[in-house]
């Protein structure tokens, strides 16, 4: 190691233990958040069923990737996940409409104003998908990844750039950002241009008006839980593959996507998207160790002995929710005004 | 001619609380007498628990999610109250952990001031920033001496080795004031934002309990707390026990020899410990139970009370009224969480061991939850019944499950591999069946088993 200042190897080691990871999180992140987001100002409701209705389209993407792997459909170098989503998606889309229709529509029906039966509700369904999950897939922490692990790994960007500190693009991390890019574009295009999507802002604007105006509510309601389990679906099918899957850990993303959402502004899809990525890149930089770091940029004399962390990794949760108190405390509407409709 | 509706609409609290009474009798005769006054001790917690829970809920429409970190709240202080202070770690590191603890409290409470007096916001960033990495720097240094001295069994502070039953009033102490604090920071705001702080909340106690060995010993669990009723090693040797058992058991042990009779009688000596310690517990947890009941129905019934449901029932002409929604709001969500904590505290008691693992969401917060809203949410008897039948549910669904599942495994003669999964995994189904039951409540009958009776109608 070198005992000169040396900026351009501590910036590859901040892209690649930080910069990219916290960008594939926190896109991860901003679909689970998106979602969330459309429950909320269609259904009228936080979303509590979330992170395990995660867990559950990753379990089909699971179930299915074993069953390609077992008859050889696969193509080389791209994850057999990534062919199974649509199959997903539209298990997840019959899971939620099925829920839907049993749980929550009657709620609509008796037109109850309280979010909080929404909530109760939701946490019921919560734990009815978390165990579901549990009983076919275990508890146990399992990964499901295969083909090529990375799109360039450190030896190859080493051997190309010649820098001492490598950086590598793990195929997980692409193909995260890559599809939710995508995803999103098509999300907001989708909102703003399509009839549907129009329908869907005007249905959330404002419900009686779009109802005199001859918006089918059902229509917007079924849509609305399509989207959502594409969104759900990727979101953790994406998770999974960058991070491995465990059902505890899905559930406990609750904390980080509610996080998000209020961050953003409850009901703002932008705000998801932004509240998102602070909420990732906070719980990056504070739980990375900055020792390496600080020992390329400072002369020998100054280079630190600990590992210079802020704080433990096994507190990354602690992280969502405290950024989450204090902006509750200084700007409750969220950092880009969301719009708040009034739960009670 | 008889009605049953009308019967059922007049009685059912009693006729409720005979039916659970005789299930339970039913598997005192056909099972054991001690695992039933092990459902009932731990039902008789569950519903101290769910009375916290109702009182928030039912009393003020308040969602708290989590229940979990309150309860464990109660757990800790049992440690830190009844436990022998450890006195070579606080020779080592206490002076250190002490100074480093007040270094963090200065550090935020000259954030807190320096913010309310006006000064610049970076100021302020920078300054907590630097307390902060102080702070950190010490406390690591002061928690790694703590957990080398002797980690197989210390490895902690320890408590402060007064009687356990402190802990209960400081276990109830410690969940208000995180209620208090989270409550401050979101009653004020949208309904929502006070079920995701409680149930972030939660997962962070159960973070730091889990993760600070220093502390509580982290996931090494504190084991032999001592106990505020006789042990059963004791009551073995007690002459009047002797007494009572043989007379009990008179007619059995008169058919038997001299030497079996001796051999006989200290196993049926051993078991009655066994029930007598059990009661003991029973017999506390009954009392502070009704005491707290009879406490909370009163305070319902006073012009406190009215105004509580008032502010429940409408809170705009509440606070028309000039009731001050937010501040009432709060009262009643400490009050919940305060006897939240006593049943997490009377929780570890009971135990005997504190072991920061089993605190699951299920277990706690959402059990509790259908408890509450199965029993009849608003009537305090409601939650208690609720908590009978949900726990005694509980308890027997696993045995249940695995009989099921050796009942298919017995028709199947070649797949031993499903029957292996099903036995492995049935345990998870009890989570789509209570959440299938509060759902069914809250569809089908929303207001529980024992609705709340309207006093002003």
């Amino acid at each position: 190691m070198s005992d000169s200042i040396d900026i351009i190897n501590a910036f590859a080691l901040m892209t690649n233990f930080v910069i990219l990871p916290a960008l594939s999180y926190g896109s991860q992140l901003a679909l689970g958040a998106l979602a969330v987001t459309l429950v909320y100002s269609i259904l009228r409701f936080s979303n509590f069923a979330q992170g395990d209705s995660m867990a559950f389209g990753t379990m089909i993407v699971i179930l299915l990737t074993g069953f390609m792997i077992g008859k050889g459909w696969t193509i080389s170098g791209i994850p057999t996940a990534l062919l199974v989503i649509p199959i997903a998606v539209i298990g997840t889309s019959i899971y939620m409409l099925t829920m839907d229709r049993l749980v929550y529509r009657h709620y609509r029906r008796i037109k109850v104003k309280q979010n909080i039966v929404g909530i109760t509700a939701s946490i019921g369904v919560m734990f009815i998908t978390g165990g579901i999950v549990r009983f076919i897939l275990g508890a146990s922490p399992q990964r499901f990844e295969d083909g090529e692990r990375f799109i360039f790994s450190v030896r190859e960007f080493k051997a190309f750039t010649g820098l001492e500190q490598g950086i590598a693009l793990k195929t997980s991390q692409f193909l995260t950002i890559t599809i939710a890019i995508l995803l999103v574009a098509f999300l907001f295009y989708f909102l703003q241009k399509t009839k549907t999507g129009k329908a869907m802002r005007a249905y959330s604007d404002n419900t009686e008006l779009a109802l005199l105006s001859g918006i089918d509510p059902d229509k917007v309601v079924q849509i609305t839980w399509l989207l959502v389990a594409a969104l759900t679906t990727i979101a953790g099918a994406l998770y999974g593959l960058d991070k491995g899957f465990a059902p505890q850990q899905y559930h406990l993303l609750l904390l980080p996507i509610f996080a998000s959402v209020i961050v953003g502004g409850i009901g703002s899809p932008l705000g998801a998207i932004a509240g998102a990525f602070l909420v990732s890149f906070s719980e990056v930089l504070l739980t990375y160790a900055y020792k390496k770091f600080l020992i390329y940029l400072l002369p020998l004399s100054m280079h630190p002995n600990s590992l210079v962390q802020l704080i433990g990794t096994e507190y990354k949760y602690a992280i969502s929710f405290v950024i989450l108190v204090t902006v509750l405390l200084i700007r409750p509407t969220g950092l880009l005004k969301g719009k708040v409709i009034d739960g009670d | 001619m008889i009605n049953f509706n009308n019967i059922w609409e007049s009685y059912k609290t009693i006729i409720s609380f005979t039916i659970m009474g005789l299930v339970l009798l039913f598997v005192g005769l056909n099972q054991s007498w001690a695992l039933v006054l092990g459902i009932i001790n731990l039902s008789l917690i569950s519903a101290i628990m769910a009375l916290g829970v109702n009182i928030q809920w039912g009393y003020a429409g308040l969602f708290n999610v989590g229940i979990m970190g309150f309860a464990a709240l109660g757990g800790v202080s049992v440690v830190l109250i009844s436990q022998q202070p450890v006195t070579e770690a606080i020779d080592a590191g206490g002076l250190k952990m002490l100074f480093a603890l007040v270094l963090g409290a200065i550090t935020i409470v000259t954030g807190v001031v320096l913010n309310k007096k006006g000064f610049n916001k970076w100021l302020i960033a920078l300054i907590v920033v630097i307390g902060y990495l102080f702070t950190r720097h010490y406390f690591s240094e002061a928690s790694d001496v703590i957990e080398k001295v002797d980690p197989a069994i210390t490895g902690y502070l320890g408590g402060f080795g007064f009687p356990i039953a402190f802990s209960w009033i400081v276990g109830g102490l410690a969940a208000a004031g995180a209620a208090w604090w989270i409550g401050k920071i979101t009653l004020s705001l949208r309904a929502d934002y006070l079920a995701i702080a409680t149930l972030g909340i939660a997962e962070i106690i159960l973070y730091v309990i889990k993760n600070e060995d220093w502390f509580v010993r982290g996931v090494k669990n504190v084991a032999g707390l001592p106990r505020p009723v006789p042990y059963e090693v004791d009551m073995q040797k007690s002459e009047w026990l002797l007494n009572i058992v043989a007379w009990i058991h008179r007619s059995d042990l008169a058919l038997l020899t001299q030497s079996d009779q001796v051999a006989q009688l200290s196993e049926y000596v051993r078991g009655a410990s066994v029930v007598f310690v059990k009661l003991c517990y029973s017999g506390l947890f009954v009392l502070i139970l009704v005491a707290l009941i009879v406490l909370s129905n009163l305070a319902l019934n006073s012009p406190w009370g009215r105004k509580v449901r008032a502010i429940r029932d409408n809170e705009v002409a509440a606070s028309a009224m000039g009731k001050n929604i937010t501040r009432q709001h709060l009262q009643i969500f400490v009050i919940g969480s305060a006897i939240v904590g006593i049943a997490g505290a009377l929780l570890v008691t009971y135990n005997g061991i504190f072991i920061p693992t089993s605190y699951m969401p299920l277990r706690f917060t959402f059990l509790i939850w259908v408890m509450v809203i199965l029993g009849g949410s608003g009537n305090n008897l409601g939650s208690v019944l609720g908590a009978f039948i949900i726990w005694f549910i509980w308890i027997q669904s696993g045995p249940m499950g695995l009989w099921a599942v050796e009942m298919i495994g017995s028709f199947n003669q070649e797949g031993n591999t499903i029957t292996d999964f099903l036995e492995d995994r049935v345990h998870y189904l009890r989570l789509v069946f209570m959440g299938s039951i509060l759902l069914f409540i809250m569809r089908f009958a929303p207001r529980g088993i024992l609705p709340e009776k309207n006093k002003e109608l």
